[in-house]
């Protein structure tokens, strides 16, 4: 028995969704890294330009982790039919979100992330993202069978090169 | 930088709380009640306002970063996020050596309370200059 239907698997490699940033600033990356230090100082490649000069960068660098679309964003496109039947916590929100029946699983938690980082992000940067459905799996574990299901976050900057691609997993029993 | 199968890292340690979490919550736009607010974080079933997942994430960056130097970079990580992260806790981001590479190493790392407990466990490769 499985709970990966025929649907969901054809649902893989799915585009839900484009967001771009407006251009990153010097002062975005000084906030962040001051912000993700609190109360120490960041490094002085993160807040000081004659500091970054002497790096392998070159100039400043956003943090790894720095997130360009918070707060207001240039453009946001999504592509999911159904945003608007999402309901609270109902672990079938992926499926619905898509249109398409979900296993209806009980309970979901999170199943963490994996990231993996290209070119770093510079001020002045245009960042896109863009939000697939990656791949089902499932597996017998302590509380019967899980389904793990992946969302992709694929990030490019301006000249189209890798950012960072994240993987989310949600595992549902 | 001459790195060796079980180095330790330095540890990355901050006491968590009100003024981390807003802090993170101002340049994340991430004011959720259950970060901000006792009353909500009790609500959902976790005692009170507890920290974000995400800010775990950047401490283990920041750990790395701050063993590795400037032009050390960090090619990839993954972490499961295990328990939650309490006011007051002591949170520190650690990390050891599992496998060299050339210049690329491996490593397992992870978030801990002050007791032991592991918060955000993982692993991460980097690329560290000769």
């Amino acid at each position: 028995m499985s709970n990966i239907s025929e649907a969901m698997k054809a649902a893989v490699g799915t585009v839900t969704g484009r967001t771009v940033s407006y251009p990153v600033s010097e002062s975005d990356i000084r906030k962040w890294a001051l912000a993700v230090y609190y109360p120490g100082q960041p490094p002085a490649e993160f807040i000081d330009a004659a500091a970054a000069a002497k790096t392998i960068h070159g100039g400043i660098v956003a943090p790894e982790d720095f997130n360009p679309f918070a707060w207001i964003t240039a453009g946001h496109e999504k592509f999911i039919k159904n945003a608007g039947k999402l309901e609270n916590n109902n672990p079938d929100n992926p499926e619905i979100a898509l249109g398409i029946d979900g296993p209806g699983l009980k309970f979901q938690m999170n199943g963490g992330m994996v990231c993996e980082y290209g070119v770093r992000i510079k001020p002045g940067d245009v960042i896109t993202s863009e939000s697939s459905v990656g791949e089902y799996s499932e597996r017998e574990g302590r509380l019967g069978l899980m389904l793990f299901s992946r969302g992709i976050s694929t990030w490019t900057n301006q000249n189209g090169e890798l950012v960072k691609r994240t993987t989310g997993t949600l595992i549902r029993y | 930088m001459n790195v060796n199968v079980g180095d330790v890292v330095p540890s990355f340690v901050r006491q968590t709380e009100f003024a981390n979490w807003n802090r993170y919550a101002a340049v994340n736009d991430e004011f959720v009640p259950i970060h901000m607010d006792d009353e909500a974080g009790a609500a959902a079933g976790n005692g009170g306002a507890f920290g974000m997942g995400n800010l775990q994430w950047a401490y283990l960056h920041n750990m790395l970063r701050d063993w590795m130097g400037p032009n050390g970079t960090i090619l990839t990580m993954e972490v499961q996020f295990r328990s939650i992260n309490h006011k007051n806790q002591i949170v520190s981001a650690k990390g050891v050596v599992t496998a060299v590479d050339g210049d690329v190493v491996t490593l397992d790392v992870w978030t801990e309370q002050q007791e032991g407990t592991k918060l955000a466990p993982g692993t991460a490769t980097v690329r560290i200059p000769a």
